[in-house]
């Protein structure tokens, strides 16, 4: 039987990679450990290894092609002696099996069609399924602070974020970034691609490594009158600046009576990516949420990332903007405007409905409107809302829902216990408790340290089941 | 002409990738220069030690000088075994993980000599606090391959039940503390160990290892505050490869002073020492281990080697570093110059070495063999989730049975 061989994962959130050069060529004998080809992804250059033996029967995408998504075909293994040709047509036969995508008559998007060496802006047609997450559907509903008819342009969060930076840096002088691994290698996860080029080694700063020692700097040169945006390779990093971000960059403007304050943002990955274990995972929305003299976002499309970002860097206060590694590689429309910039502390009705309300925010957006969609399937209309800022919370747009559907299923991927969930119950009660006719309910994730193993991982994260299931317990339907 | 205004200065290392290697400024001193001291000397008296390098193999493969420790040649055939093992045992997990058996590994190669020339200076029931790249010290104590690699594809054998990173080891009966991902923690936390050993009159020590990059966190820092106020029996060591994922050790603070110097601004006796040269390394270790069982103190080293492989599975060093730097390492490979000791002195042959080479291949093999029947990330048996909530509390509380019930478990 002829074996496809896959396009491989460098890491659980890789979701492309270039196919650089082949090493084999068709109708060469390969032996298991053998190396076929090397792939180039944005982080590194790896191997792809053959695990079954045979013959290279046939290569499926070429030398030099970009953006092949993992898990599509990229060439044949027939069986010794077997017939090469009928290799080659038998390939079909290998459809359908369990989490691939698509093969034979679809081909892989952006895979053979792509020119090599450029990568389109606006795909033609959706991307194939990730082996990890599922991207989300791309977002009907526009914002409504961009002008109709204004052009969208699809773009990763993680380009939308450097754009925000980039443009910010170009319109302000005082506006740097720094952080580990922020300058020669573009960012841990990318973000800062291609700022160091554009902005030389004193804007875009590779730091030593000490967050806390760092997050000091920028407070510093915040008073000093920069405006430092300080990158953490991970949020769960910056439990050790935690101390210069509440005490200090948080406290002293009010405790200078109003004479010095810190304009800074401090941003960077936040909450579980996939495979990274308890020190890697942690979301930590809920614990700069209580903290006075902060603000903070945290985005779920990619205008939004963009947007918000710009705000943030204008703002004079202190900003906690929490990002989330999976959502970096989701490509989503942005409006193609010269300044686009949204306000901090307004939520948005992602999907309208009049059943029941489903609040989050982040990555938990992805549960909620996967919910949603199912919902409707059964006749419930979801009205789901993106709460986009933590802190200023935005009651009133949850409350003049929760007036209108009477039920409200808040979703987060924290801990349960003094949670943001749990804030949004609170403000619900005293501002909209007469509207109710069920108990806010909320999804968050278990009360375990983010285990490793995948299916623990899946087990310990909410999921879109649970949120179908609270949004039919307040709507009192099985 | 002097800058007569304050200016910034961003460190920068000497060539980048399109460029060759250059490292015609690091001229490392003869072996055999230093002399041993003895072990109840003062920090000042160090200094010497700490700004020079400590080398025990000369370029002939002699062992010279007074830190000679004058192993015998089945220590040394022990050593070389264990630095070939790790070696086989990190290529061979490198390829698991570009076959998706599991998601991430860390390489150690061409830094063999520092973890396993220290466990082989060190007492068995010594406590070691090491980084993710010190995998020499469980392979150098003899715990078995096996049990690794079940960690590593994080399938049913794995004994911390899938909720670490790859490589994140930790066993408490091997004397080997849990990897931490955040950087430096272990520092500390090896005084503390250190302090309440002494406090105990336990006759142990305690180890720990940072990476160059890591000392600029406040946990280095930390630690040698309170080792030294408290005379704490601990070694501090800082592993020099030169290179923190793409920072070189400059940005760390390496061009202004030696890592070891630092030390000594403590009051610690510091000595750097020649991290490829296995019988360096264990030269000083054993030296730093008396000290810390006379009731001396702590000891900082520092071991300046070179880190020959990518920081991990996500990285790729020719974006960042000549890609011919690690081949021209003015300090050599660490088996090849153990081998080349061995051979000198008439205790090693080319088939011996071949053999060797061989038997440690297969052992690898054979393990992974075996670690791959009882499952790896994507295949086969796997943590049950029924274990998920286990060890949260050291019981568990109502609310988290109430969780696992409401899983179905």
């Amino acid at each position: 039987m002829p074996t496809d061989i896959l396009m491989p994962a460098l890491s659980p959130t890789m979701e492309q990679g270039k196919l650089a050069k082949w090493l084999k060529k068709e109708g060469d004998t390969i032996k298991s450990g053998d190396i076929l080809a090397e792939i180039e992804t944005d982080k590194a250059t790896m191997e792809v290894e053959a695990v079954d033996e045979g013959v290279l029967a046939k290569i499926l995408v070429p030398d030099g092609t970009d953006d092949v998504a993992v898990n599509t075909p990229i060439g044949v293994i027939a069986a010794e002696g077997e017939d090469v040709s009928a290799a080659t047509a038998a390939k079909p036969a290998s459809n359908g099996s369990a989490g691939e995508p698509p093969k034979g008559d679809t081909p892989a998007p952006a895979a053979a069609q792509a020119e090599p060496g450029q990568a389109p802006k606006v795909p033609a047609q959706p991307k194939a399924p990730s082996a990890v997450a599922a991207p989300p559907q791309p977002e009907t509903v526009v914002d409504p602070e961009v002008p109709e008819g204004t052009e969208m342009v699809t773009q990763t969060v993680r380009e939308a974020l450097r754009d925000a930076m980039a443009e910010e840096m170009r319109r302000d002088r005082d506006v740097f970034v720094m952080g580990e691994e922020v300058a020669e290698y573009q960012g841990a996860y990318k973000v800062t691609q291609g700022l160091l080029q554009e902005f030389g080694p004193k804007r875009v700063i590779d730091t030593p490594i000490t967050e806390h020692g760092f997050a000091g700097l920028g407070v510093g040169a915040a008073l000093a009158g920069l405006k430092p945006i300080v990158e953490f390779m991970t949020w769960n990093f910056a439990m050790q600046a935690i101390d210069q971000i509440i005490n200090s960059a948080a406290k002293t403007l009010y405790m200078s009576g109003g004479q010095m304050g810190a304009p800074i943002v401090f941003r960077g990955p936040n909450g579980a990516a996939a495979r990274v274990a308890a020190q890697h995972s942690h979301d930590y929305a809920a614990w700069y949420s209580n903290v006075p003299g902060l603000k903070v976002v945290m985005p779920y499309t990619a205008a939004d990332a963009k947007g918000l970002l710009k705000a943030a860097i204008r703002d004079p206060n202190p900003i906690i903007f929490l990002e989330n590694e999976i959502l970096y590689g989701q490509s989503m429309p942005v409006p193609k405007l010269d300044d686009f910039v949204l306000p901090i502390g307004k939520a948005r009705i992602h999907r309208p409905g009049k059943d029941v309300t489903i609040v989050s925010f982040g990555i938990g957006m992805t549960y909620a409107l996967k919910a949603a969609e199912e919902l409707a399937k059964e006749g419930i209309e979801a009205e789901v809302i993106d709460l986009r800022t933590i802190r200023p919370m935005d009651v009133a747009t949850v409350v003049k829902s929760v007036q209108k559907t009477n039920r409200c299923v808040a979703v987060e991927e924290g801990f349960p216990q003094s949670g943001v969930t749990a804030e949004i119950g609170m403000r619900i009660m005293e501002e909209a408790f007469d509207y109710l006719d069920a108990p806010v309910a909320r999804v968050t994730g278990k009360d375990v340290p983010m285990p490793y193993a995948a299916n623990l991982e899946k087990l310990a994260l909410p999921n879109v089941a649970e949120v179908i299931a609270a949004a039919k317990a307040v709507c009192y339907r099985s | 002409m002097p800058s007569t205004s304050p200016s910034l200065h961003i460190p920068e290392p000497k060539h980048r990738p399109g460029a060759s290697h250059d490292f015609s400024d690091m001229r490392p001193p003869p072996a055999g220069l230093l002399d041993r001291p003895a072990i109840d000397i003062s920090a000042g008296q160090a200094e010497p030690l700490a700004r020079g390098l400590v080398r025990v193999l000369n370029e002939q493969g002699e062992a010279v000088g007074s830190w000679d420790p004058k192993l015998d040649p089945d220590r040394l055939r022990g050593g070389l075994k264990s630095m070939l093992t790790t070696r086989a045992y990190d290529d061979r997990m490198m390829r698991a993980q570009r076959q998706g058996k599991t998601s991430f590994y860390m390489k150690c190669t061409g830094e063999e000599a520092v973890a396993v020339g220290a466990a082989l200076a060190l007492r068995p029931d010594d406590m070691l606090f090491p980084t993710y790249r010190q995998q020499g010290l469980l392979i150098t104590r003899g715990w078995p391959l096996v049990d690794m690699m079940c960690q590593v594809l994080s399938n049913s054998r794995d004994r911390m039940k899938g909720r670490q990173l790859p490589v994140f080891y930790s066993s408490k009966e091997a004397g080997f503390f849990s990897i931490s991902g955040n950087l430096g923690t272990q520092f500390s936390q090896a005084v503390g160990w250190a302090m309440a050993a002494a406090y105990k009159k336990d006759s142990r020590i305690a180890a720990a290892w940072i990476g160059e990059g890591a000392t600029a966190e406040g946990d280095f820092h930390h630690a040698l505050t309170f080792a030294a106020v408290y005379n704490a029996p601990v070694i501090l060591n800082v592993v020099n490869n030169q290179w923190a994922i793409s920072s070189f050790q400059g940005i760390a603070g390496g061009e202004k002073a030696t890592f070891a110097s630092r030390g000594i601004g403590f009051g610690i006796p510091s000595i750097r020492v020649d991290g490829n040269d296995l019988l360096a390394v264990h030269a000083v270790t054993a030296w730093a281990a008396e000290r810390a069982r006379a009731g001396l103190g702590p000891t900082l080293i520092e071991h300046f080697t070179y880190r020959q492989a990518a920081h991990s599975t996500s990285d790729d060093p020719t974006r960042y570093r000549p890609a011919d730097e690690p081949e021209h390492w003015p300090l050599g490979d660490p088996v090849d110059r153990l081998r080349g000791h061995l051979t000198v002195s008439g205790h090693w042959s080319e088939a011996q070495h071949e053999a060797f080479i061989t038997e440690t291949s297969e052992e690898v093999r054979a393990a992974l063999r075996e670690a791959e029947s009882y499952g790896t990330l994507t295949d086969g048996p796997s943590v049950s989730p029924a274990t998920m909530f286990d060890d949260v509390f050291k019981e568990m509380p109502w609310h988290l049975r109430r969780q696992r019930q409401e899983l179905g478990y």
